[in-house]
């Protein structure tokens, strides 16, 4: 297997972006990437998008040719993959693959998704198609509603409190406000959260990641060929974990325990040869902020149990003990579903280069990114490091 | 709009909670699936599930999908049967207030969804305090 590296990465301004089609959100952050691994279009041996449902938000299937022609690649094979809100983190995976065995030198890796072409009971229906559609959703439970669900076994289990759930929220909307490409770039208060509208009790709607349209790309090469191309800082994929649980939430033997991801961060520092200790900075899937005290407690950076008090000591903060969502994570940042996993990769590459501005963390050496689909059903971990 | 099709084949679950027990392990397999996720046989029984349980875990939804706008707020829960088999459904004919984790309850048969004015009916089960 060839060591694989990043050379560059792109991504937009997120937002309500009603002036652009998915398509030109994908070519924008692709040429963006491209600029900055300093190559020419025509250099990509191979393009993986990540994209949840372009089908039901804005009608569109077939991205890859799409993409593809407005990129200017053709006839360059494009693969597009889902799975679901972590189709990003597995189309870097894809193109990881794709470097590692050989088969191409230089690869595209984007996500997009357009969401805000459709009114908030389409986006809301599309993105209850992650769920499992007969057991689930045709009961009228909602994906706020599943996670509400693990947040009231997780106060029960462990006397997680509704205000340490809030402090997820507000941790992550300090760091977005520092970071000009984030939906909602301001700070909030835990009153402020503790009072806004009731979503699914307990979760409230700042509790919960908002409805994005957004795009990222990252460009993949071998990392023996890197000075070829740029002279920033190389930075290489040392650890990549995928691994998958039960769709349905009542199928799990422990609806607080996110073994998908325990599995996948397995994998991630097996192959890197590094511990949960030694990560510096984690840019993990905060679609509601239960989910990223369980994610936390999965990756081992926290005990089983302890999430809602190292939010609350601060062991989570730019200045803590292991910094979780420098970016302002999907409260902030914004979660278009299928850019997710990607644009995780381009904050960590901007803190491994130390670019990454107001909210830059100290000596950053190695970081991890964890991008989740469903209500755990799918996880993707990897890890990056300076070389 | 789902055709009859679909509602046709989730019927002997929906309606009146037939299962498949894993003749090997004895796990239960709701809906029937070919392969055992527990020991990976192919042999399954028939079965029923349990009609009563226990509330594992629950969620009042404020804010729901269209076709249940006119009910919220509901509750919804995970209820785990006497038989062992969990399952997803809403808790009905009681306060949302009295919800609760460790609250015991009892699976009925009751309309879960309409298509409109015109279209078709979708029956299923709901929990109600035991």
């Amino acid at each position: 297997m060839r060591r694989v590296a990043i050379i560059g990465a792109g991504m937009n301004k997120w937002g309500e972006l009603w002036d652009s089609s998915i398509r030109r959100l994908f070519v924008d952050a692709a040429l963006e990437a491209i600029s900055d691994a300093g190559i020419e279009n025509k250099q990509i041996d191979s393009m993986y998008v990540g994209c949840m449902s372009s089908g039901l938000f804005v009608g569109q299937e077939h991205l890859s040719s799409l993409m593809a022609d407005y990129l200017g690649v053709i006839p360059a094979p494009v693969t597009r993959v889902e799975s679901a809100c972590c189709s990003g983190g597995l189309a870097l995976r894809q193109g990881f693959m794709d470097v590692a065995s050989g088969m191409s030198d230089v690869v595209l890796v984007g996500g997009v998704e357009k969401m805000t072409d459709i009114d908030g009971a389409g986006a809301t229906y599309a993105l209850a198609t992650a769920a499992d559609q007969e057991y689930e959703s045709f009961h009228g439970v909602t994906f706020p509603g599943l996670y509400a669900m693990i947040a009231n076994a997780h106060m029960a289990k462990y006397g997680t409190t509704r205000e340490q759930l809030a402090m997820v929220s507000v941790k992550n909307h300090s760091n977005g406000a520092m970071n000009p490409r984030a939906q909602y770039p301001y700070e909030i208060s835990v009153d402020q959260v503790l009072s806004s509208v009731m979503v699914a009790d307990p979760l409230r709607i700042l509790d919960c990641s908002p409805i994005t349209d957004g795009a990222a790309a990252v460009i993949l090469c071998p990392l023996d060929m890197v000075s070829k191309f740029t002279d920033k800082t190389p930075v290489e994929i040392v650890g990549s974990g995928h691994a998958t649980d039960t769709i349905a939430l009542h199928a799990r033997k422990d609806m607080t325990w996110l073994e998908a991801t325990h599995r996948a961060g397995m994998q991630a520092y097996k192959m890197a040869g590094l511990e949960p200790g030694d990560i510096d900075i984690a840019e993990v899937h905060d679609c509601f902020t239960i989910a990223e005290l369980c994610i936390i407690e999965a990756l081992g950076f926290v005990e089983k149990g302890r999430s809602g008090q190292a939010v609350e000591a601060g062991e989570t903060r730019l200045d803590g003990r292991i910094p979780i969502n420098t970016s302002g994570g999907l409260k902030s940042k914004g979660h278009p579903v299928g850019a997710t996993g990607v644009a995780q990769i381009v904050e960590l590459m901007d803190q491994l280069r130390g670019e990454a501005g107001a909210r830059q963390v100290n000596n950053v050496k190695r970081a991890l990114a964890q991008n989740m689909g469903g209500s755990g059903g799918s996880t993707l971990v990897h890890i990056l490091e300076v070389k | 709009m789902s055709t009859a099709a679909r509602l046709k084949r989730e019927m002997p679950q929906r309606y009146r909670l037939e299962a498949e027990k894993c003749e090997t392990c004895g796990f239960i397999a709701f809906p029937p699936r070919a392969l055992c996720p527990e020991c990976g046989s192919k042999e399954f029984g028939e079965t029923k599930l349990a009609e009563t349980g226990e509330i594992t875990t629950y969620t009042v939804i404020r804010v729901a999908p269209d076709r249940f706008t006119d009910e919220a707020p509901y509750a919804v829960a995970i209820v785990k049967l006497d038989c062992g088999t969990s399952l997803l459904c809403q808790v009905v004919d009681c306060d949302l207030e009295d919800v609760a984790i460790g609250m015991k309850v009892k699976l009925e048969f009751r309309m879960i969804q309409a298509e409109g004015e015109a279209g078709l009916l979708y029956y299923g089960y709901k929990a109600i305090p035991a």
